[in-house]
Order: structure tokens, then C-alpha cells, then sequence
């Protein structure tokens, strides 16, 4: 039984390995095919034939494309991730902190929307078609249909310039420096980020719950004379979450891509500003491993959604292998 | 009141919230400690509702409207909701229909047992609580070990899981039990294990039960009393040998003439028709637009209930007539004429991926003849009549239609064959296209074969007809049909490519008896008329002789006996025959 449930964590550990390292070669193909030459991005329009061949020489662009990759391949798995273009430092200096403070954003959104989806989707079921339930179903749709930048502006506008100057509009995070050290500043782009899957993880498990609870066994359970509490956590939650963490999964990958924009607008310094900035200066290596790592965000959380589902899923569990 | 009396319902209504109209209403039953009460009724005739407001519990959408029901001495409707909590489980108990859906999927069946006895403190400790679930998991025989009891539901059989239902309503000793259904869907030998059980433990714990069912075979085994709802009432009730041996209201006599029976040859009798549901009743007696001794009387009020002798009492004006006025019609049941062989398998294995489900079947259809393939579930009956019909791959051996070997699959067969041979399925509502009406549904195998829209169109109106039909249900929806309607359109459709060989697979099992015995009916005329060949396959071992002809009883894969109906039912000579026949539950049987 236990290792029947390894041999499966396994397997789809090693299925993620080799849908990153595809995604690896998608990536590493896409951005070598854009249409500008990064010498070129770098040293301007006026310079020499010879200082360009020099500079891609340099970065070993000149070298054959299955060259350049698996030099890249090897780089990420050992670490080296090789120079910025742009700042010439080492893209694991110039990275690292970025990629520390982003997670640590997409932490606090994550771990603050998720029990509180669950718990407004499942209230939502439970109260279904009164006041409670109407009145979330509104405010989740309205906020469900905002872009990010709406929410954040809105959120600026109400917290700090117009109406209140309560917090700050930007973040004064200095590079390197732990996220927490400006934790009034975290407040807005996790707010934002928040209202950003909350809603539309809540609808999702306001569906699962309002099926599970018109279940037979919600009512047998009731028909036992379970009390209300134990029917719910009991007899409907485990039922509910199951098909709710497949949701939950896409919405955090959802968040890794949408953090970029909250990033910018709150000049919070992490991986979205540094891939803005990458982007126009054409910083390959820094595209490039910015790219793989928010595939690889992707590939985790769903990788996490799958054992989850799995693990509470006593009829998936016990058919394991 | 009596101390003897268990359970007490007096006046019951419920209405549909939102509209206000009556689902069931003026319900009185009484059931004393110790004795089941069968609650019979067709779909919809409100059974359920009754049920689960002895828990005082009512459906989403469903409210008490007024009445009483006393538990021993406790009115239950009047409770609050933290003792209504209270008395559920422990003073009375609920054995739902479907018991793969009413178990949790996510909990060990242990716990579930468990939580029961805890929520009601029963016991006082957890080791005497643990030490109940034991005796109680003995008594509905199931292993007691600690292994199982840490199973999940789907580790369970059908059969393992109701039993696990049956431990759980009785944990708490309850006074009042309702069971609803519990056997439908479970095969007869388990059947006869349950049914058994919840005698045993009724009678020794001196339980009132009230026991919901459709079947009536089963009541007259079981129960002591009968109560027969018709349209949200209660028409008829009294002890089961005064409403078997005479039943007054004309409602529980075509329900009696239309329930086939093991101990008998009895050709049994359809009625068509529906009871309208809540809010389209007409006034007076429900019963009136399918009664034939209905008069103007029957429809000024609901009448009364006459006491008829004894404890019997029915909702009828002409009710101490009845009797003497309904001599039931009953056709002869034609004599036997011996057909040409028109489908012959010929040492036929099947099987689903490798894995060999059946063995070595040899059977001959005749024309204008049915042969009954009867067996429990997963004896393999459907993989044959679909390898028949061109519908399995997997299969070897040899199978001939009029002396020409058949290919395996249906699209590998010539248009004359596959036209030939048509099969009605299982389910009449999901073989039927909802978005298309019924006349597109029965002419496309005639657009796809290149016949004109106007011959098309005259073969509906021909075999609507022959199913009778109204040429105007062309036009409907299946969602605008009855489940009896959807099955004769099923039927139709089959019809109109003019078959030799018609494959029924347990095309009545999803149908209300009075309906079942209709379509029997038709499958029985338009064999004779059309010298059809039919493969009857069914699960029901009692509509067999009403039906068949001949018989092939299937068990694991191979026939383990088979011959002319009468003979093999009658006088079975295989142990596994008769041990299906004893344990199948009969109304003269128990009458006698
Ligand atoms: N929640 C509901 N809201 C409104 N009407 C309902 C509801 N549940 C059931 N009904 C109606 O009440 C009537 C009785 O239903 P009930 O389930 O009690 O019948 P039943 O005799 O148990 O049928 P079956 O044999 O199919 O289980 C039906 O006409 C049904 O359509
Ligand atoms: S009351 Fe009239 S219509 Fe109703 S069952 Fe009796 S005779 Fe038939
Ligand atoms: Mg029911």
C-alpha cells in the first residue's frame, strides 16, 4: 500500500522531469528563433561588423544550435546558469534573490486563497440560494472578471493616493533584501493576486460541494443523525476537495504568469520586472531560465494536484499498483 | 395508544414548496413492533417520501404540510432539528435504495458503522462500541475481522454493501426501521440472504418495519401487511393474504394480475396509461382514467376507505363489488409451434480482453419462437446477445443466421444480415437520441439503407402502429414519453428494418410492472404475428414463463441447463436451477 503510493509519487515525478525537459527544448527553440540579434540589442545600430561577431563569439552564439543547448542544459543542471547579456553578471546573482522574493509573493497568496476559497465555496453550498450565497456569487463574478491591473489600480487608488493613504503604492524593496522586510509594501500585490484566483477557485468548490452535499451519502449521513459539522467536514469536505485541487493547481500556475503583472505595477522587485526588462534588452540566458522556471511552477503544482487528488481518493488510492 | 404499535402515521401530507401541491396525502398506516409493513406502488406513486418523513426528513424542495407521526411515543414531526437529530439513527432508521451511492466513498465502512453508535453515545465506551459492530456485522453475516472492517465501500460487493446497511440501521437497536428498495438490484440469492436477515433481526428485535418496494413477490414473502399507493395515496392495505387472495381496489387487482410468477404459468396483463404527478391530479379518484369500472361518481371526490373484511380496507366505491365484477381477461396462452431453426451458436467463447467471460455456448433461436436467457449478473447473458448482434469483437465459435455463418461484427456483415438481426436495449432512455424526434429516431436505419422520405414516413405510421402507437408520436421528443412509451419507440425503431431475430436485452427492468406486462404483451403478439425469432434475455426469472418458450439458464459463462420454459422452471434438474427458483420470492408460493 505505502509503496505502491511511492512507485506512483515516482512516476509522476519522473513524467514532470520529461515534460520540463521538453519544455526545455520548446523554449530554448522559441527564443533562439527570435527575430533580433542580441549583439545587435546590446551594442547599438552603429556598431562594427567586427565587434558584433566578437560579442556572439562571446556568448557562443556562433556555435551550432544543438551545441548552444545541451552548453545550456548542462549549464542549468549544474548551476551555471551562464551571464546576463544586459548587466553581465551571473544570471544565478542577478536571479536567485528575484526568483526568492517571487516565491515568497506567490506563497502568501497561495497559502491565504486557498483555505479561503475552500471555505467561501463550501459556505456558498451550504447556504445555496440564500443570502450569503447570492451576495458571494455576485462579488466573485465581478472580481473574477477584472484583469489584474484593474484590481491592483482600483486597490491602489482606495488604499493609497485617492481615498485612503494608508499604505504604500509601491514596494521599497531593495534587491537581495529578504520580501519581509517591507511587509507593508507585500500587502496590495498579494491582495491582488488573492482576488485574482480566490473567486475562481470559490465557484469551483461551491459546485463540487452543492453536488456532494445533494449526494445519497450526504443525506444517508444525515439520515444517521450526524450532526451538521461532522456531515460537513466528515462526510462532504473529502469528497469535494478531490476534483477542487485539480482547480486550485491551474489557478496557482495561473499565478506564477500573472504575478509578472503585479509585479510591474507595484515595482515589487522579482522574476516578473526582471523578465519585462529581459524581454526588451533580448537577455537570452535570462529569458531563458526564467521561462523554465515558471514551466516549472507549472509542472509542480499539477504534479501536487494529481497525488493529492490520488491521496484522498480512496478509489484512485487503492487501485495503485 | 397501544404500547404494541411501533409506528404511527395519522393524516400525512407533503407538498411540493414552491407550488403547494399534495405529493402524497392522506397517509394512515400503522405498523406494530415486530412486523413489516410492504409499501407497494408504481415510480413516483410518492413511497419514498412517506419513508423518509418517518425520519422526519423531507427532500430539498419538499415540506410537511401536515400530520403526525409517532415513533413509539415520540411524534417526530414535532421535534426540533437537534432532536430530530437525535432520533434518527437511533429510534428510527433509514436502509437506503442504492447502497453503492449511500455509502461515503471516502470513508473505511468501519468508521461509517462506527460513527453511528458514537453520535448516539451508544455503548458508553469504545470498546463496547467496537464490540456492537462485531456482533452486528455477525448477525448481517459478514466477516467481523479488523481487515475488513478497514475496507472502502468500492471493496465491497453489491450484495456486502447493502449488508453493511442493514448493520448500520440496526446498530443503534431502533424501534422503527424503514427500508427502501433495499434489494433492488441485488441478484436473487442475495436477495433471499438480505431478505432473510431483515426478518431475523425485525422479529427478534421486535422492530416495526415499514419495507418500500415495487416488487410484489417480495412483500408477499416478507411482509405482514400491505399498504398500495396509487398517485400519492394510499388506495388499498390489510394483511397480505387478504390483498393478494382478493384484492379489492381495481388498481392492486391489475397490479396482481400484471406480476409474473416463478410457481406459475400465468400470462400476465399490461394496462396502459400513467398516474399524473403532483399538481395534475384530477379530482376525485386518481384511478379513474385507467379504471374500467370507473362512473361519474368516481370523479366528484377521493372516496372513502370501505372496509372490505377482515383489516382490509380500500379507497374504491366499488370496492366490495370488485371482486365479482373484475374477472380478469386472461388470453390463452398460445400453444407452441415447433420453428425452423433461424439463429444457431454453435460452441460460441467470448471475452474481453483476453480475459474468457463465456464458455462453450451452443443455443438455437426458432422462428417465431423466444428463448429466455436468464442467469444473476456477470453470467455473461449481454456479451452473447451482443456477440449476436455484431456488437462484440471478441468472440469465437460459430454463429448462423438461416444456415450462413455470421462475421463477428456487425459492419463485417451483409446489409441483408445486419438488417436482419436488430437488438432493443437495456435502457429506453439513453438509446434514444433526445434531440431528434421520435419518427427521425425510427426511420434513420431506412435513410442510411436509401429508401425516400415518403416510403420512410408511411413504415413509421406502419410500425408505430404496431407497437401501439398513435401516429402522431412521431412529432415527440423522447423527454415527452413515458419510460413505457420510450421502450415501445425502441421497439418500433427495431421493427421498422423488418428483422427475422430480435434481441431484447432486459428491456423491461427499468419498467413499473403494470408497463412491464404491457410490453411483454406487445413482444408477445408481434412474434406471433410477425413469426419473429426472439432472444429474450433477462434477469427476472418469473416473467421467463409468462414469456419464453424455451429457457437457457447461464452461470459463470457457460449454460448450465437449458430446455422448453415450462419443464426447466417447473421441474428444474440442475442444482444451480433449482437453488435460482427456490430462492426467487413468489406470490402463490407464499400464498399457498
Ligand atoms: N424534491 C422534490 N421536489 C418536487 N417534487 C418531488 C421531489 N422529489 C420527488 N418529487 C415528486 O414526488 C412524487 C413522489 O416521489 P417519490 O420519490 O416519493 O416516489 P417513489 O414512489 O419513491 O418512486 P420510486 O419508486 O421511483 O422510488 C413524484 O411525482 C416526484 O416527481
Ligand atoms: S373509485 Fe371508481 S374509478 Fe376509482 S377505482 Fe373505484 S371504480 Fe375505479
Ligand atoms: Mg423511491
Amino acid at each position: 500500500m505505502k509503496a505502491s503510493i511511492l512507485r506512483f509519487v515516482l512516476k509522476r515525478i519522473a513524467l514532470g522531469l520529461l515534460t520540463l525537459f521538453i519544455v526545455s527544448l520548446l523554449i530554448f527553440a522559441v527564443t533562439q528563433a527570435l527575430p533580433s540579434d542580441p549583439a545587435e540589442a546590446i551594442l547599438g545600430r552603429e556598431a562594427t561588423p567586427e565587434a558584433l561577431e566578437a560579442l556572439r563569439a562571446d556568448f557562443g552564439l556562433d556555435k551550432p544550435i544543438v551545441v548552444q543547448y545541451t552548453n545550456w542544459l548542462s549549464g542549468v543542471l549544474t548551476g551555471d546558469l551562464g551571464t546576463s547579456y544586459a548587466t553581465s553578471t551571473s544570471v544565478s546573482e542577478y536571479i536567485g534573490p528575484r526568483v526568492g522574493a517571487s516565491f515568497f509573493l506567490l506563497l502568501i497568496a497561495a497559502v491565504g486563497s486557498i483555505p479561503l476559497s475552500i471555505v467561501v465555496g463550501a459556505n456558498a453550498a451550504l447556504r445555496r440560494d440564500r443570502k450569503f450565497d447570492t451576495t458571494s456569487s455576485l462579488v466573485s463574478l465581478i472580481l473574477a472578471a477584472m484583469p489584474e491591473f484593474v484590481v491592483g489600480t482600483i486597490l491602489t487608488i482606495i488604499f493609497s493616493t485617492t481615498i485612503w493613504q494608508l499604505l504604500p503604492a509601491v514596494t521599497y524593496l531593495e534587491v537581495g533584501a529578504p520580501p519581509w522586510s517591507d511587509m507593508k509594501g507585500l500587502i496590495l500585490p498579494v491582495l491582488t493576486l488573492l482576488i485574482a484566483v480566490t473567486p475562481y477557485v470559490a465557484r469551483v468548490m461551491r459546485a463540487a460541494m452543492v453536488e456532494v452535499l445533494e449526494s445519497d451519502y450526504v443525506e444517508m449521513a444525515r439520515l444517521k443523525g450526524m450532526n451538521e459539522r461532522t456531515v460537513l467536514w466528515r462526510h462532504a469536505m473529502p469528497n469535494a476537495v478531490g476534483p477542487a485541487f485539480q482547480v486550485i493547481a491551474l489557478n496557482l500556475a495561473y499565478l506564477a504568469g500573472g504575478v509578472i503583472i503585479v509585479e510591474r505595477l507595484f515595482n515589487f522587485p522579482g522574476i516578473g520586472s526582471a523578465l519585462a526588462d529581459a524581454v526588451r534588452s533580448r537577455d537570452l540566458p535570462v529569458i531563458q531560465f526564467l521561462a523554465l522556471i515558471i514551466a516549472a511552477v507549472y509542472v509542480l503544482t499539477n504534479l501536487l494536484a494529481d497525488i493529492g487528488t490520488v491521496l484522498v481518493t480512496p478509489r484512485l488510492r487503492t487501485r495503485l499498483k | 395508544m397501544s404500547s404494541a404499535s411501533g409506528l404511527r402515521i395519522i393524516d400525512l401530507r407533503l407538498n411540493v414548496a414552491a407550488t403547494g401541491n399534495d405529493i402524497v396525502d392522506g397517509i394512515n398506516l400503522t405498523i406494530e413492533k415486530g412486523r413489516v409493513l410492504g409499501l407497494v406502488g408504481e415510480s413516483g406513486s410518492g413511497k419514498t417520501t412517506v419513508g423518509l418523513a418517518v425520519l422526519s426528513h423531507a427532500r430539498r424542495g419538499v415540506e410537511v404540510a401536515h400530520g403526525q407521526i409517532f415513533c413509539g411515543d415520540t411524534e417526530v414531526l414535532a421535534l426540533d432539528n437537534e432532536a430530530k437529530r437525535k432520533i434518527r439513527g437511533e429510534l428510527v432508521s433509514y436502509v437506503p435504495q442504492d447502497p453503492a451511492s449511500s455509502l461515503n466513498p471516502a470513508l473505511r465502512i468501519g468508521k461509517q458503522l462506527i460513527e453511528v453508535l458514537e453520535a448516539h453515545n451508544f455503548g458508553g465506551s469504545d470498546e463496547a462500541r467496537k464490540a456492537r459492530i462485531k456482533e452486528m456485522m455477525a448477525e448481517v453475516l459478514l466477516p467481523t475481522d479488523d481487515e475488513y472492517l478497514e475496507r472502502y465501500p468500492h471493496q465491497l460487493s453489491g450484495g456486502q454493501q447493502q449488508r453493511v446497511g442493514l448493520a448500520m440501521a440496526f446498530a443503534c437497536r431502533p424501534s422503527v426501521i424503514v427500508l427502501d428498495e433495499p434489494t433492488t438490484g441485488l441478484d436473487v440469492s442475495t436477495q433471499e440472504h438480505v431478505l432473510k436477515t431483515i426478518r431475523q433481526l425485525t422479529r427478534d428485535h421486535g422492530v416495526a418495519a415499514l419495507y418500500i418496494t415495487h416488487d410484489l413477490a417480495v412483500i408477499a414473502d416478507l411482509a405482514d401487511d400491505v399498504a398500495v399507493m396509487y398517485s400519492g395515496r394510499v388506495v388499498e392495505q390489510g394483511e397480505v393474504s387478504e390483498i393478494f387472495k382478493n384484492p379489492a381496489h381495481p388498481y392492486t387487482r391489475h397490479l396482481v394480475a400484471a406480476a409474473p410468477d416463478i410457481a406459475s404459468k400465468k400470462s400476465i396483463i399490461g394496462l396502459t396509461g400513467r398516474a399524473q404527478s403532483p399538481g395534475k391530479r384530477p379530482v376525485g379518484c386518481a384511478f379513474a382514467a385507467r379504471c374500467e369500472l370507473v362512473e361519474d361518481a368516481c370523479r366528484v371526490e377521493f372516496p372513502k376507505m370501505v372496509l372490505v373484511g377482515g383489516r382490509q380496507t380500500a379507497a374504491c366505491i366499488k370496492a366490495t363489488q370488485v371482486a365479482s365484477v373484475m374477472i380478469s381477461s386472461a388470453k390463452p396462452v398460445s400453444a407452441r409451434t415447433v420453428g425452423e431453426p433461424v439463429v444457431e451458436l454453435v460452441s460460441v467463447s467470448a471475452g474481453y480482453s483476453g480475459n474468457t467471460v463465456v464458455h462453450d455456448v451452443s443455443l438455437t433461436i426458432r422462428k417465431g419462437e423466444c428463448l429466455a436467457l436468464v442467469g444473476e449478473s456477470g453470467s455473461g447473458k449481454t456479451t452473447v446477445s451482443r456477440a449476436i448482434g455484431g456488437l462484440h469483437r471478441e468472440w469465437t465459435g460459430s454463429i448462423r443466421l438461416n444456415g450462413r455463418e455470421l462475421k463477428t461484427m456487425a459492419r463485417q456483415r451483409a446489409v441483408a444480415d445486419r438488417l436482419a438481426i436488430q437488438y432493443v436495449f437495456q435502457n429506453p432512455y439513453g438509446s434514444l437520441n433526445p434531440r431528434r424526434t421520435v419518427g427521425d429516431s425510427i426511420v434513420r436505419p431506412l435513410v442510411i439503407d436509401g429508401k425516400s422520405k415518403h416510403d420512410a414516413r408511411r413504415s413509421v405510421l406502419e410500425v408505430l402502429d404496431k407497437v401501439s402507437l398513435p401516429g402522431s408520436y412521431a412529432n415527440k421528443y423522447p423527454d415527452q414519453l413515458s419510460g413505457g412509451e420510450r421502450q415501445r419507440i425502441a421497439i418500433a425503431r427495431a421493427l421498422v428494418s423488418e428483422p427475422e431475430v430480435l434481441v431484447c436485452d432486459e428491456v423491461t427492468s427499468a419498467l413499473d410492472v403494470l408497463v412491464q406486462a404491457a410490453i411483454v404483451d406487445l413482444l408477445s403478439d408481434l412474434r406471433r404475428q410477425l413469426g419473429l425469432a426472439m432472444l429474450f434475455v433477462t434477469h427476472n426469472l418469473p416473467l421467463v414463463r409468462s414469456i419464453a418458450d424455451e429457457v437457457a439458464v447461464m452461470s459463470e459463462g457457460r449454460i448450465v441447463e437449458v430446455g422448453p420454459s415450462e419443464s426447466v422452471i417447473g421441474n428444474p434438474q440442475q442444482q444451480y436451477t433449482q437453488s435460482l427458483i427456490s430462492a426467487t420470492p413468489s406470490i402463490e408460493r407464499s400464498m399457498r
